[in-house]
């Protein structure tokens, strides 16, 4: 009987909303490997794939067959379980991040308002931290149960990057949630959206361009792309994997990204804020829609200048990475932390 | 010790300054860098519909040239095969028939004219070696195939069609860059 309590419309509604957001994130991360050759090719002055469709469009479609046809290969001395459960792991915390997130303001439907926000968790940091630090699991358990050296050894790699530059990353959160006094994205949100407050990377530059770096070797993006280093590791934890599961790999990575540039533009970037624009001038319903799309084209300058960085700057060699993670990041880091405490001391 | 190339430079090792050390500064300028080959000009050249023009002296796939009357003018003396170096070409000879004066300018003519593409390096030896001009290296080269039998070109493959009666053919063999 306790059942009927339960808000069942809430539910349904919920699930449409979890089904949007993953089949939307997967979309676009299929298109973001697009956007990746694409984007590599125009840096380097070539036209990049234009053949499959029109401009090339139905590239990753092509890809995506490909990676399906292939054979699925197991090596014989790998442990068959964890074998699979890699690349599943690293696929399922990529996505787990989108629960979290405020997608957009909230909408009037069939007399329902619907958040655009599938829970909001009033943790959601910590959550996100939380999912994000399984996503190394992935990376490990791959490496491990490939039973490969090379795989190992980039496991390894991809941990104590990851271990070390989560860190670096949580010390700079630390000094934007003293600002915010909220752990909850949404409440961070609508604070960057309330009137006379700026987005929070006018309070919080170098805390910024901290958590930018760390996202990016949270993603294992160029020049943090130590665990796949194709040039020394041989493509690294998933050179033993094949066909679809490398696939989720590779598609786990795309997701990583535009996970952490929804974040970074919910934290620093006002998410789903227009700019220099009153939302309450529109309709709910309309002005919900078009924070979605400010949000969308935040993320995808993210992800341009992710890959821009990716196609300019060279890999990191690995003491230089711990350095940088631990001499650097961790200590300017803590700086900020004191700076911004005693700049709230000094407003009080 | 003298400088191999003009272009050499003493490698600094002097300490990084700040700037150099935060690799902020440099990382933006190459960001920059890279930006700026957005707006450069793409050298691609869209292989199947653009193509690359020849020079001149390009030495391409064989024609058997045809006289003005639209006569074959090879007449299997076997001075290309003997020229050739890498011992692509082979041929049977035959007699010209009362009759077939409109077909073959001399009385010996080639039945069987083969050249194994596979072993030709284009050289164009065989260009040179025939007293009777009857061999050219034209503008276009092999395209791929399934077998190498397939890369054995009979006469089909190489007598040139009629400039009078095939124009169209006569200049796809020629295989002129501006014809493409
Ligand atoms: S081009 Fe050179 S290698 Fe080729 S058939 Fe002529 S002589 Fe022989
Ligand atoms: S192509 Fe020229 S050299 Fe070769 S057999 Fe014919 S006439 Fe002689």
């Amino acid at each position: 009987m306790t059942l009927l309590v339960l808000d069942w419309l809430l539910i349904i509604e919920k699930l449409v909303l979890i089904a949007i957001i993953v089949f939307a994130s997967l979309g676009i991360a299929l298109y973001t490997t697009f956007a990746e050759r694409k984007v590599a090719a125009i840096l380097q002055d070539r036209p990049g794939p234009e053949r499959a469709g029109p401009f090339g469009l139905f590239q990753p479609f092509a890809d995506g067959l490909k990676l399906i046809m292939k054979e699925e290969i197991t090596p014989n001395s790998s442990n068959k379980t964890l074998f699979i459960l890699g690349p599943g792991l690293a696929m399922t915390a990529a996505l787990m991040t989108c629960a979290v997130i405020p997608w957009g303001a909230s909408v009037q439907l069939f007399g329902r308002t619907i958040d655009l926000q599938i829970a909001d968790v009033n943790i959601g940091i910590l959550y996100i931290f939380g999912v994000v630090s399984l996503g190394v699991y992935g990376i490990m358990i791959g490496g491990w149960a490939s039973n490969n050296k090379f795989s190992l050894m980039a496991a390894l790699r991809g941990a104590s990057q990851a271990i070390s530059y989560e860190l670096a990353m949580g010390i700079a959160l630390i000094a934007l949630l003293m600002t915010t006094g909220s752990l909850s994205l949404k409440t961070i949100v609508e604070q960057q959206m309330a009137p006379g407050h700026l987005w929070n990377i006018a309070y919080q530059p170098i805390g910024f361009l901290l958590f930018f770096i760390c996202a990016m070797a949270e993603c294992n993006r160029t020049p943090f792309d130590l665990p796949e280093a194709e040039n020394e590791l041989n493509f690294g934890y998933h050179q033993e994997y094949s066909s679809m599961k490398l696939g989720f790999y590779l598609f786990s990575e795309y997701v990583n990204m535009i996970m952490s540039s929804a974040v970074m533009a919910s934290l620093y970037f006002g998410g789903y804020d227009i700019p220099f624009f009153n939302e309450a001038l529109l309709p709910q319903n309309i002005a919900a829609l078009v924070g979605v799309g400010a949000l969308l084209i935040k993320i995808v300058i993210f992800i341009f200048i992710f890959m821009w960085i990716r196609w300019t700057i060279p890999r990191f060699r690995y003491d230089q990475l711990m350095n940088l993670g631990w001499k650097s990041l961790i200590p300017i880091a803590l700086v900020n932390m004191l700076i911004t405490g005693a700049w709230i001391l000094a407003k009080l | 010790m003298e400088a191999l190339t003009s272009r050499s430079a003493q490698v600094s090792r002097k300490p990084m300054s700040l700037a150099e050390r935060l690799f902020l500064p440099a990382i933006f300028k190459g960001m920059g860098i890279t930006f700026s080959h957005i707006f450069k000009k793409q050298p691609t050249i869209r292989y199947p519909e653009q193509r690359r023009e020849f020079s001149p002296v390009f030495r391409g796939l064989h024609v058997l040239n045809r006289d003005e009357e639209g006569r074959e003018r090879c007449t299997a003396c076997g001075l290309c095969a003997v020229a050739c170096p890498a011992e692509a070409i082979t041929m049977e000879a035959a007699e010209r028939l009362p009759g077939e004066e409109h077909l073959y300018r001399e009385e010996k003519y080639a039945a069987v004219y083969e050249i194994n593409m596979l072993r030709c390096i284009f050289c164009g030896l065989c260009e040179e070696a025939c007293p009777k001009d009857a061999i050219y290296l034209s503008e276009t080269f092999a395209p791929a195939n399934y077998t190498r039998k397939g890369f054995i070109y009979g006469k089909d493959d190489m007598v040139i069609p009629n400039v009078k009666t095939d124009p169209e053919g006569f200049a796809k063999a020629k295989g002129s860059p501006r014809n493409n």
